[in-house]
């Protein structure tokens, strides 16, 4: 439940703040609520704050798991267990 | 630089400034004159006098509340000669003149008054119409907030144009002349004082130079236009498919979304199906002649986004639906009111 | 890395889509997500047009704005009137139906109502403008109660006085565990909501799957991530193996963010709320703890307000419970509409019944 969008830290600012971005829009938001986090992180952002670091290792992997799942035969679906 | 020409003014408007008296015909004079391209030695009739042709002409208005009044793209004034002239080009007619009513908030600063009256002529220029006449009130401090515009105009329908939200019929194919949602969101963006940077710029502006020549050349197999304003394209398409008693299904891959407007609507949480556009138009066209139509907006009539967005199915008691990317459906609805972001 | 692109190649999605139409189960089954913002996803995907007859996707009570008793926007409204204060809100709740009218409504009899895309603009007004009092409605789940809680952190750290918070935060595990004791519904798997989780991590609900025996997938918000998220809950179904699994393994961690939790334990205690169409669920919700005091709008400006009424034939608990869907309420398109909500499913733009409405009617 609640809107947030991931977007790229581009700048550390002084009191909490980062400057963030997604596809050539930027925004200064509050870091507040996580401790290390760096330029180049994507951060999850709601209502001007970021929640959570976006893990991209994981982020690729859900990837290459949903593409699998796309190219699956149908009848395979309702019985194997997929391998997360 | 000083305005000492305008009588006792300071930098900002007074009620004298709309009594009709010594200071108001020099604040037309001296700002709204030499804008419009208007002849001093014409006097102040109270009326212009205008010959057009024999024929059925198309006659519109429009009232101008936008807040804030200066957004990233344009301005109220930019936004005043747009809305009418488009309306008057939605009817398949060529605009020919306008009139402009200004309400003015006591204590308005002169310097913005004259940034807008700027975009006011710069827009007329573009869209080829002439602001023939006006009338300028000020109220009270508080009475209204800041500025409201009107404009008014008057076009001759062309010559083999037969527009009407009530032609839409099965088989019809629905163009859309250009990227959706840019004006709402740059508003939008701006009034959330969310300090973006970035590409956001609204859209509006005249479309006279696509509409026109796709008028002259293709005339009776356009069927509808309209240009996608309060409530956005889904509001718009909605109003023809209730007006033309059918269905429209839409095809959600084919919509053409700026990459700035959809990150700003996600962040925002709106869809930009319901965003306001000042500067589009859609286009309800014979299916036969939809490709060259397509062709002709994208390569000789400035629109190189125009798409096709969707079709027309059948007849109904007027709906409209969309298949999505994920191959699934549902319904495109009415917007309920208010145009309220969500966020939780 | 642009990974929202790439979860939204058409291609794939489309796959994804007849994967799930073409999904093949020994029995029927019955899913419920808890989210508000998984509602408005999945009908804007067309995700409902894709399930297959075995399937059956329920809305629970997860969209904050619908639980939210009437007599909260009744006490805001008083406040606003009796005191002159500056109300700031997010958008969805203007529309919220008090006992009377809505936010949006009372606007136009000069109560003064600003929409904010985040707390720290309320915040900001406040500071910008020390003559004004500013009001934050603080609503939502635990995603967004962190970011209340650290405005409040901030407002009191900048020394801010004149901003405070009316609360009506509401926490999701009391509502899931009221729901698996309901027997009048028998929810097989849960869709559990992605950015809560960011927050409470997964270790929360294993009761729900351990105890409870329900599947649970913690799922994220694109359509290929419900899509994905159904499946697995469909798969932990079929073969009898309830756990809570994390789909939406990008961003969820198993611990979530315990500076976030840091953060709510500090400003923020547990208490009883009521939940519109629930009644008092205990615990369920959170007061701002006595050395925030200064920060609560409801001691700073009391006002005298009524109980909530129900409005008869209004069915949204049963429809919040998922023990009927929006169409089997005798209001639904007739007298409760978007544009004429009688209860909170229609009121919000991510309702149960304003989704059904608006995108799944010719179904």
């Amino acid at each position: 439940m609640c809107l947030a969008v991931p977007m790229k830290v581009i700048e550390i600012k002084d009191g909490g703040q980062a400057i963030v971005e997604t596809g050539d829009i930027s925004m200064e938001i509050s870091i507040q609520l996580l401790s290390d986090v760096s330029v180049g992180d994507y951060v999850i952002v709601h209502t001007g704050f970021a929640l959570e670091k976006m893990d991209p290792k994981a982020a690729e992997e859900t990837l290459s798991v949903l593409r699998e799942l796309a190219a699956m035969d149908a009848t395979d679906m309702g019985m194997d267990t997929i391998e997360d | 630089m000083t305005d000492g020409n305008i009588v006792g003014t300071g930098e900002r408007i007074q009620l004298l400034h709309g009594s009709g008296g010594l200071m108001m015909q020099r604040l037309i004079r001296e700002i709204f004159f030499p804008a419009f391209g208007a002849d001093n030695d014409a006097g102040f009739d109270d009326a212009a006098e205008i010959t057009l042709h024999d024929g059925p002409l198309a006659f519109s208005t429009d009232s101008f509340v936008v807040k804030p009044l200066f957004f990233p793209g344009g301005d109220i004034g930019s936004l005043a000669v747009s809305g009418t002239v488009n309306d008057i080009l939605m009817k398949g007619a060529k605009p020919y003149c306008l009139s402009l009513a200004l309400i003015i908030e006591e204590g308005f600063p002169l310097a913005e008054l004259k940034t807008i009256v700027k975009s006011l002529a710069d827009t007329a220029k573009i869209a080829d119409v002439r602001i023939v006449t006006g009338d300028t009130k000020v109220v009270g401090r508080g009475e209204i907030d800041g500025l409201v515009i009107n404009t008014s105009g008057i076009g001759e329908i062309l010559p083999n144009a037969s527009i009407s939200g009530v032609n839409a019929r099965p088989g019809d194919v629905l163009l859309v002349s250009g990227e959706v949602g840019n004006h709402g969101i740059a508003v939008m963006a701006e009034r959330n004082g969310l300090k973006l940077k970035g590409n956001i710029a609204s859209d509006a502006a005249p479309l006279n130079a696509s509409v026109i020549p796709m008028l002259e050349r293709f005339g009776e197999s356009v069927h509808v236009l309209r240009d996608p304003t309060r409530g956005g394209v889904a509001a718009t398409i909605n109003e023809i498919a209730e007006a033309s008693k059918v269905t429209v299904l839409l095809d959600e891959s084919s919509l053409p979304v700026g990459r700035e407007v959809e990150a700003v609507s996600e962040l925002l949480g709106f869809d930009p199906l319901y965003l306001p556009c000042e500067g589009r138009f859609l286009a309800f066209v014979d299916g036969g002649k939809a490709e060259s139509i397509l062709r002709f907006l994208r390569e000789d009539a400035g629109c190189p986004d125009a798409t096709q967005i969707g079709t027309v199915t059948e007849t109904s008691n007027g709906e409209v639906l969309m298949t999505t990317v994920s191959g699934g459906q549902r319904i495109i609805d009415m917007p309920a009111g208010e145009l309220l972001p969500r966020i939780c | 890395m642009n990974i929202t692109n790439s979860l939204r190649d058409p291609a794939v999605i489309r796959a994804l889509g007849a994967q799930l139409k073409n999904l093949s189960l020994s029995r029927k089954i019955t899913l419920m997500e808890v989210c508000g913002t998984h509602t408005m996803a999945l009908h804007r995907g067309g995700i409902p047009s894709l399930l297959p007859d075995t399937v059956r996707l329920l809305s629970g009570p997860g969209c904050p704005v619908c639980v939210t008793p009437a007599s909260y926007i009744d006490r805001a409204q008083e406040i606003g009137k009796n005191y002159g204060v500056t109300l700031t809100s997010f958008g969805d709740m203007l529309r919220v139906p008090g006992n009377t009218k809505s936010l949006s409504e009372s606007r136009s009899e000069g109560i003064n109502v600003e929409t904010v895309y985040s707390p720290l603009a309320a915040l900001d007004m406040a500071r910008k403008h020390p003559a004004i009092e500013v009001v934050f409605l603080a609503v939502g789940f635990e995603t967004t109660v962190p970011p209340i809680a650290m405005t409040v952190m901030n407002a009191r750290d900048q020394g801010i006085d004149n901003f405070s918070i009316l609360t009506a935060h509401k926490l999701i595990m009391p509502a899931l565990e009221l729901l698996v004791n309901d027997s009048d519904v028998r929810v097989d798997g849960f869709i559990l909501p992605g950015h809560v989780s960011l927050i409470l991590g997964s270790e929360p609900y294993r009761p729900i799957a351990e105890k409870y025996s329900r599947a649970c997938v913690i799922t994220g918000f694109e359509t290929a991530d419900i899509i994905q998220g159904i499946i697995m809950l469909a798969q932990q179904i079929e073969i009898s193996q309830p756990s809570v699994e994390i789909q939406y393994c990008r961003a969820v961690k198993k611990d979530g963010n315990p500076q976030a939790r840091g953060v709510i334990d500090t400003v923020f205690e547990p208490a009883d709320s009521e939940w519109r169409g629930f009644g008092t669920i205990p615990l369920s919700g959170l007061n701002l703890r006595e050395e925030f005091a200064d920060f609560d709008a409801s001691k700073k400006f009391p006002v005298e307000v009524n109980a909530e009424t129900v409005q008869t034939g209004c069915r949204c608990g049963d429809v919040l419970r998922g023990r009927i869907e929006p169409a089997e309420c005798a209001l639904f398109g007739r007298n409760c509409t978007p544009e004429h909500p009688v209860g909170p499913c229609m009121v919000s733009s991510e309702g149960t019944c304003a989704a059904h409405y608006k995108y799944s009617r010719t179904r």
